[in-house]
């Protein structure tokens, strides 16, 4: 096939793609300007249930009360991206060379104060924005920032760092099952026992969401190898 | 057109737009933003729609949903940018063959 | 029998999997008893579980005891104890396998294991759920594990298999997930049922159901879609293929017949005719270019796309019989092709350790390896839907479903789909007997590799005899109920 011949043929599929595309876009943009007016939801059940959940915001108390099972699958999920990342590539060699002045003076100057948002954002979850992933999500801002600053971390058992890795998935489900033993269904936390039971999986699912992040954007398993043989 | 059906209605553009790159360019790199890209449309449409309530209360559980599907995405993401970086490696290219020619 | 006695069943088939994917992450030098003790317990559980379904019928959990609308309710029918029970029965045979397998794996804790555990707990999570939203995470679940599975073999193939498949799947969780959206603000609720009893039809719910129907289709590789299968299932590790062949493609079938069966009741003529013809083309397509492999592997991972049009021309089906004739059929030969395939990727598995992987290379491993041939010609057997295997009886109701609507062409699809099908097995079989071009030395094929993939293949046999009491599970709770007539 001549030159000619295969641009004429890519700008082809290149107007296909468009067209299909654009239809599929229109079809979709008539099918959500034909949605009832009046939304059909389930807003005024959420409220109606608020108080036995042990929270008082609405989206908190469907991530950890009224869909928790999804939340309990999201954290499998970060796990699994984490067991993936790691099964794929060891991690890349820290950065040796000292960090500039800003990033220096910046990392000192925010990582405590990350970590303290991140603590503020998991006791705030419980009655407006926040909850774990926010807070997880801040914790690995400060652990990315001292990565990239190459600053010494204080050195954590390899087993200690996996465990704690686990921490918010193994939380949650012992929870739920620990609930059910006592007679409730999966996950049913009994309204009195609600509070603390999410604020401790939200802790923990912070901790395991930030120290897991952390450990994907390091992009694989820790480079030495196990000090025990195998 | 209320404020909230224009959000979604960016949403949707944003979701045609993200697979529009996903098919069309070769770099993974701008393969893997374009994934992000549709994904951001599907949850900027979910949860604009929540804001349609009857007296004006957005509807939490859409909300909720988009929370998990950012986790779920930046998972998903997370994977795919280092199984990149071993592609790139591997091949010495962050592309992928054509299937044409496998 | 009420849900009581189940639950704490649906509950441990759940955690069980997601427990040893943890323990193996958290002690690396348990990784080696540990995938396959999970999966021994798993497979009690969820016999027991099929015990309660069979007997008491459907069982539902209403997780967080909310209920729907407001909570996700797990459900369990017979429909999904039979993909509980083939999930359950794959993941043993592949844990055993996979211990020879990866024996020197280094990954440390991240290895083949956890993985795989986290894979099943996906696809245990996603055969329960009664709920849209969750199914999405489940999915996700799945497609992420997969995508890394099958770059554990490391080779440039099977890395940008990987990254196609993780590229494609992940986009199709998203067209997924804009389905759902648009069904949740429709009737206000996530639960499959609840869906289905609000929806009215519309544009949006057409849009809602196209998306979440082309989704489910890319996922399970139903031709033209069908392009990223062949690189990732055949460079995969040999397990590793066994489980996507196998699992992963069906449970994308399965979200498909369960928003077909719960949301779709009305005006499926069109959209089931037009899924039923991509099924009985893609039986023929993957047919013919199984039959135009040289690459083992690859010809199985094709056969894999022939196999999984089989599952989907019940959709064309119209009359309520034959509908519910059809899909027993194929939710039976989800069974079967399970068991069969993985027999075949543990086969071929091996003669790739012994030594080549093409056809041309088959030096007398007959002689060499009889385990390994005997596992390939039985599984073969069943994939040709040839009597006297569990895939005999599956194509049969398939084919007499559509004699039954007098639909000759789809019958002349599934018979010839079947003839293509014994061509392609015998195509490697013969081969095996003779000396092949170049003679090599051998390489051993660890014992337990060759016994496992003959067990497996052996149990695709029995499964032939065992056909009624697996129909009558599959029927527990009427899954297909109201695509059945009430005399019946």
């Amino acid at each position: 096939m001549s030159d000619a011949h295969a641009a004429a043929g890519a700008l082809a599929a290149r107007a296909l793609l468009w067209i299909v595309l654009a239809g599929a876009g229109a079809m979709l943009a008539t099918a959500v300007l034909s949605l009832p007016e009046d939304g059909l939801g389930l807003a005024d059940e959420t409220l109606a249930d608020l108080g036995r959940t042990g929270v008082e915001h609405p989206v908190t108390a469907v991530l950890m009360n009224y869909r928790a099972y999804d939340t309990l699958l999201e954290m499998a999920v970060l796990f699994l991206a984490l067991v993936g990342v790691w099964s794929m590539a060891e991690a890349r060699p820290r950065p040796t060379a000292p960090p500039g002045l800003v990033l220096q003076f910046l990392t000192q100057l925010l990582v405590p104060f990350l970590i303290l948002f991140a603590g503020y954002l998991l006791w705030a979850g419980a009655h407006e924005p926040g909850g774990a992933f926010q807070a997880g999500a801040v914790l690995a801002a400060a652990g990315v920032l001292v990565t990239l600053s190459g600053a010494q971390l204080p050195s954590v058992p390899r087993a200690l760092h996996r465990s704690l890795l686990l921490l918010g998935l193994v939380t949650f489900a012992a929870a739920g099952v620990a609930v059910q033993l006592g007679g409730g269904a999966f996950l049913e936390f009994p309204p009195s026992a609600a509070k603390a039971l999410i604020l401790a999986i939200e802790a923990a699912a912070g901790i395991s969401i930030g120290l897991g992040l952390v450990a994907i954007f390091e992009g694989g398993r820790p480079s030495e190898p196990e000090s025990a043989p195998r | 057109m209320t404020g909230a059906e224009l959000y979604a209605l960016t949403g949707i553009a944003l979701f045609v737009i993200g697979l529009h790159g996903l098919i069309r360019y070769a770099h993974l790199m701008r393969k893997i933003l374009a994934l992000n890209v549709t994904g951001a449309g599907v949850f900027l449409v979910v949860a604009a729609l929540a804001e349609r309530g009857q007296d004006g209360t957005p509807d939490p559980v859409p909300q909720a949903l988009v929370i998990t599907g950012i986790v779920v995405a930046v998972a998903a993401t997370g994977l795919a940018l280092v199984l990149m970086l071993r592609v790139a490696s591997a091949t010495g290219r962050a592309e992928l063959p054509d299937p044409r020619s496998e | 029998m009420t849900g009581a006695d189940g639950t704490p069943l649906i509950v441990a088939a759940l955690l069980l999997p997601l427990a040893g994917a943890a323990i193996a992450f958290a002690m690396p030098r348990t990784t080696r008893w540990v995938g396959i003790a999970t999966a021994v317990v798993l497979l009690a559980v969820v016999v027991m579980l099929c015990g309660a379904v069979g007997a008491g019928g459907e069982l539902s959990h209403a997780v967080g005891g909310w209920g729907a609308p407001l909570g996700i309710a797990l459900r369990v029918d017979g429909l999904s104890a039979a993909m509980l029970l083939t999930t359950a029965a794959v993941s043993l045979a592949v844990a055993a396998y996979g211990r020879s397998y990866f024996r020197d794996e280094s990954a440390g804790p991240a290895g083949f294991t956890p993985l795989s555990m986290l894979l099943i707990a996906g696809l245990n999570a996603l055969f329960v759920s009664g709920d849209l939203f969750n199914v999405y995470v489940t999915l996700e679940v799945l497609g992420l594990s997969a995508a890394a599975l099958v770059a554990r073999a490391g080779t440039p193939e099977a890395l940008t298999g990987a990254m196609r498949y993780l590229l494609v799947t992940v986009a199709a969780s998203l067209v997924y997930l804009l389905g759902v959206a648009l069904l949740y603000h429709l009737t206000g609720t996530l639960d499959i049922r609840l869906v289905g009893a609000r929806l009215e039809s519309g544009a949006a719910a057409w849009s809602a159901v196209g998306l979440i129907g082309a989704a489910m289709l890319l996922k399970s590789a139903v031709f033209p879609l069908h392009f990223w299968l062949p690189p990732a299932h055949a460079n995969a590790p040999a397990p590793v293929s066994a489980l996507l062949s196998a699992l992963v493609v069906k449970a994308s079938l399965y979200v498909l017949l369960r928003v077909w069966l719960d949301v779709l009741p009305a005006a499926r003529a069109d959209f089931g005719a037009v899924v039923g013809a991509l099924g009985c083309a893609a039986v023929l397509w993957g047919s013919t270019q199984a039959l135009r492999q040289d690459q083992l592997k690859l010809l199985v991972a094709y056969s894999t796309v022939a196999q999984v049009g089989y599952l989907f021309i019940p959709f064309a089906f119209t009359s309520a019989a034959a509908a519910g004739t059809a899909w027993r059929g194929a939710v039976y030969l989800v069974l079967c092709h399970a068991l069969a395939k993985t027999a075949m990727f543990m086969s071929v598995g091996n003669i790739q350790l012994f030594g080549g992987d093409r056809i041309g290379e088959l030096d007398r491993v007959v002689q060499r390896l009889p385990l390994t041939m005997a596992a390939f010609a039985v599984a073969g057997i069943t994939v040709a839907g040839l009597p006297p295997s569990g895939g005999f009886v599956a194509k049969w109701l398939i084919l007499e479903a559509a004699v039954q609507e007098g639909r000759w062409f789809v019958s002349a699809v599934v018979l010839v789909g079947g003839l293509l099908a014994s061509i392609y097995v015998f195509r490697v079989i013969g081969p095996a007997f003779t000396k092949g071009a170049q003679p090599r030395q051998p390489r051993r094929v660890p014992n337990a590799m060759e016994w496992v993939a003959f067990a497996v293949a052996l149990a695709t046999v029995l499964l032939g005899f065992f056909g009624m009491p697996l129909l009558e599970l599959i029927d527990a709770g009427a899954p297909f109920g109201n695509a059945l007539e009430p005399e019946r």
